[in-house]
């Protein structure tokens, strides 16, 4: 293997494979572009939903929220995940990329896929929701392009297990893969299935959509395409669970409290997460009770175990590197005296807070058979998943592009101000999007509906006047959440293309064992005074009480409504 | 570090810190107690779906639902026709693109056997304000026993996007107390 083919980052001494940094620059800037667009179609859909603003016209909104969903939940969030792949893989192992080719034919698709799917929603022909469920049916090519970008996410994923054979084979590393790189494991695994389910369910459906299958069950499709478009989260989770390891080992050289334990938690995530298919389903006819409750508790909460484990892990390391430091007064100065301006630990951290107690609350709660009752296609579903992939996912992966611009892009942060406000300002917009329509949604707003005043309407209903404030504070969150999403896309293109190029170190630099750390581990596993993490417990405690009441409280709730059997 | 091997090779024999221990302990037992609640909810809750599920096509639905709406109309409105069947009765409830058919007339108190089905695509029964939510799919017809525990007049809001004309498509229930015995 040519020596030529790396060069040493001067920043974390890293050895980084110069074809694994093309790949990453790629598929990170594809992502960011469907970002950009998948934003504008939200905020249009946000601005739609708030009854005084009503921006688009009805087929326009459910085209949009259409393309929304397609732009932002599959095609920004898969292409950087490949990115962060080929990061976890390549650059922390310090091998090279394997088959670098097929990786590119694997973007290629991957892109192709994503527009003939773009093109097929903005002829029209295709506003079947991001879901499309049967019997609704779109143009042959919407399904033809899902299939395409799904081969192509595949075959990326076949790629970053290939990459980790070949660092092993010509020893890279020594010992175990770095957390990072097992929780990007993780997330590759459940992509394969992932994967599978879709093109199990899409080809059937595109065959269907030409005529050649006569019909789709569509409870079965139901269950099948959920069993993709569910677990797809659960990558999201896993990965961007590890790039809170990496930001806060980047950042704050923050050490995994015990790397069994974390390891185990992203271990229970490839074991229990996929059953969530079932989420979608518990008010559904046909499928049992018993079926509902094992599948929807991911077998007595197992995955969510493996959530809250990570729920305290991240937060502790770095409480433990902050006190090693010396941030040792009270329960919270190793909080106070955190990187509060460095955009990537901001971005880290808020993302941590708002993925557990909005995303992670509303989404058990939600998924609970019979509270499912009350939330089923209200807008509490939307309100729960801002909570996990723009607050949890979004937010982190926006979070460490701060670190991969230099180390990847070779360009120093442009605007490095702005960068310090960015988090803030999505994180706030995103919070308020997430809790509004959760809000909305308790009050039996409907998800995916042009008009709640029922104005065109033979038979009208009317919603409580709190409904329109929610929506309307709703409608002011996601111009704050797009305000930050445009300043994240303008910092990152603009630093990516126009920022201050930053030089490699020498190439004599030594290259193994490669991945040595930016700084030294602070503290070893069992040396005194790392491993009180009292603030940590504090966090914990309160985040363990709010759990606990407000689900006890939308059982009190249910009890309430119509009875029913 | 997170970002490099583990510092300890055999990382998995390190004992687990105890404040890690308890937290895993914990929350694996509210686990238990999340999953268990739903079992226990079954036994004494009030509010669980029912299991009740047949195939059908939407003609044969549809037949039954007009046998009903023919034997039990008391009256129309906006050219809907509100039947009140009686109580304990199987009440027939058509989803199709863009209307609940037909509007119900249901005493507080008294059980119907409530049938839903669609005859095109997916529909989301969305009963307002009480917020009660049921997907309502094509070619299965489900039966749940529905107790109206409160008067007034509600909507039938659907949430399941079902084309572009979605959003007009709302139905009604009234609950009436009910009449006093003579």
């Amino acid at each position: 293997m040519a020596q030529e083919m790396f060069r040493i980052c001067p920043t974390t001494g890293l050895r980084v494979d110069l074809r694994a940094q093309a790949l990453i620059k790629w598929n990170a800037v594809a992502g960011i572009v469907f970002l950009a667009i998948g934003g504008l179609f939200g905020l249009s859909v946000a601005l739609t939903r708030w009854p005084a603003v009503h921006l688009l016209p009805a087929d326009w909104f459910y085209l949009a929220l259409t393309a929304h969903g397609l732009d932002v939940l599959l095609l920004w969030i898969i292409f950087f995940e490949i990115a962060v792949l080929y990061f976890a893989g390549a650059i922390l192992l310090g091998s090279r990329i394997a088959a670098p080719r097929v990786a590119w034919a694997a973007f290629v698709l991957m892109l192709v896929g994503g527009l003939t799917t773009n093109v097929a929603v903005l002829q029209g022909g295709s506003t079947v929701m991001f879901t499309s469920y049967v019997p609704m049916k779109a143009a042959p090519h919407f399904y033809l392009g899902l299939i395409l970008f799904a081969v192509g996410a595949l075959t990326a994923c076949g790629v970053f297990f290939g990459t980790l054979v070949v660092a092993r084979e010509e020893r890279t590393y020594n010992g175990s893969i770095p957390l990072v790189t097992f929780g990007a494991l993780t997330a590759a695994i459940i992509a394969v299935f992932t994967l599978a389910c879709g093109a199990i369910i899409l080809i059937p459906t595109f065959l269907w959509s030409v005529g050649i299958v006569h019909a789709i069950d569509p409870l079965m499709y139901k269950l099948i395409w959920w069993g993709m478009g569910h677990s797809s989260q659960q990558i999201n989770v896993s990965a961007h669970v590890a790039i809170w390891y990496a930001i806060a080992a980047i950042v704050l050289g923050a050490k995994p409290l015990s790397e069994k334990v974390s390891r185990a938690a992203f271990l229970l995530y490839i074991f229990f997460l996929q059953l969530a298919s079932a989420h979608h389903l518990l008010v559904e006819p046909g499928v049992s009770s018993e079926w509902k409750i094992f599948n929807t508790s991911y077998a007595m909460y197992l995955a969510v175990l493996g959530s809250m484990i990570h729920g305290m892990t991240v937060p502790g390391s770095i409480e433990a590197a902050q006190r090693a430091k010396g941030f040792n007064r009270g329960l919270f100065q190793w909080l106070r005296k955190a990187p509060w301006g460095n955009p990537a630990f901001a971005g880290m951290f808020m993302s941590l807070v708002m993925f557990g107690f909005l995303g992670g609350i509303s989404g058990v709660v939600m998924g609970t058979e019979q509270i499912n009752l009350m939330m089923h296609n209200t807008l509490y579903v939307p309100g729960h998943f801002h909570g996990t992939v723009v607050a949890g996912t979004t937010l982190a992966f926006m979070a460490v592009t701060y670190l991969l611009i230099p180390l990847i892009f070779q360009r120093e942060v442009r605007f490095p101000r702005l960068a310090q406000w960015q988090p803030y300002i999505f994180a706030i917009g995103v919070m308020g999007i997430s809790l509004f329509m959760m809000g909305a949604g308790t009050l039996g707003v409907p998800r995916r509906h042009w008009d709640i005043t029922f104005a065109d309407a033979l038979t009208k209903y009317q919603f409580p006047p709190a409904a329109y404030l929610m929506l309307a504070l709703n409608g002011l969150s996601a111009i704050c959440a797009a305000l930050g999403g445009f300043l994240y896309v303008l910092i990152a293109v603009s630093s990516v293309f126009f920022g201050k190029r930053i030089g490699d170190a020498p190439a004599a630099a030594p290259a193994k064992p490669a991945a040595r750390p930016p700084v030294a581990p602070v503290g070893t596993y069992g040396s005194a005074g790392t491993l009180h993490i009292p603030g940590t417990v504090v966090l914990v405690g309160v985040f363990f009480v709010s759990f606990v009441l407000y689900y006890f409280v939308n059982w009190k709730y249910l009890a309430e409504i119509w009875p029913l059997r | 570090m997170a970002i490099s091997p583990p510092a300890e090779r055999v990382w998995w024999r390190e004992k687990i810190h105890r404040e890690e221990l308890v937290w895993i302990i914990v929350a694996f037992l509210w686990g238990l107690v999340m999953f268990f609640m739903m079992i226990y909810w079954h036994i004494v809750g009030q509010q669980n779906l029912s299991n009740e599920t047949y195939r059908v096509t939407p003609e044969a639905f549809a037949a039954k639902a007009d046998a009903m709406i023919a034997k039990y109309t008391v009256r129309d409105d906006n050219g809907i026709p509100v039947v009140k069947p009686p109580a304990g009765s199987d009440v027939y409830l058509i989803a199709r693109v863009w209307l609940w058919y037909p509007h119900l007339e249901l005493e507080k108190g008294q059980s119907y056997r409530l049938h839903l089905s669609s005859m095109d695509y997916q529909h989301g029964f969305s009963l307002q304000p009480v917020n009660l939510n049921i997907q309502v799919q094509p070619g299965y017809e489900m039966v749940l026993t529905l107790t109206p525990s409160s008067a007034g007049e509600f909507g039938v809001v659907c949430n399941e996007y079902c084309g572009l004309g979605h959003h007009t498509m709302v139905g009604k229930i009234f609950v009436v107390d009910r009449k006093p015995a003579i």
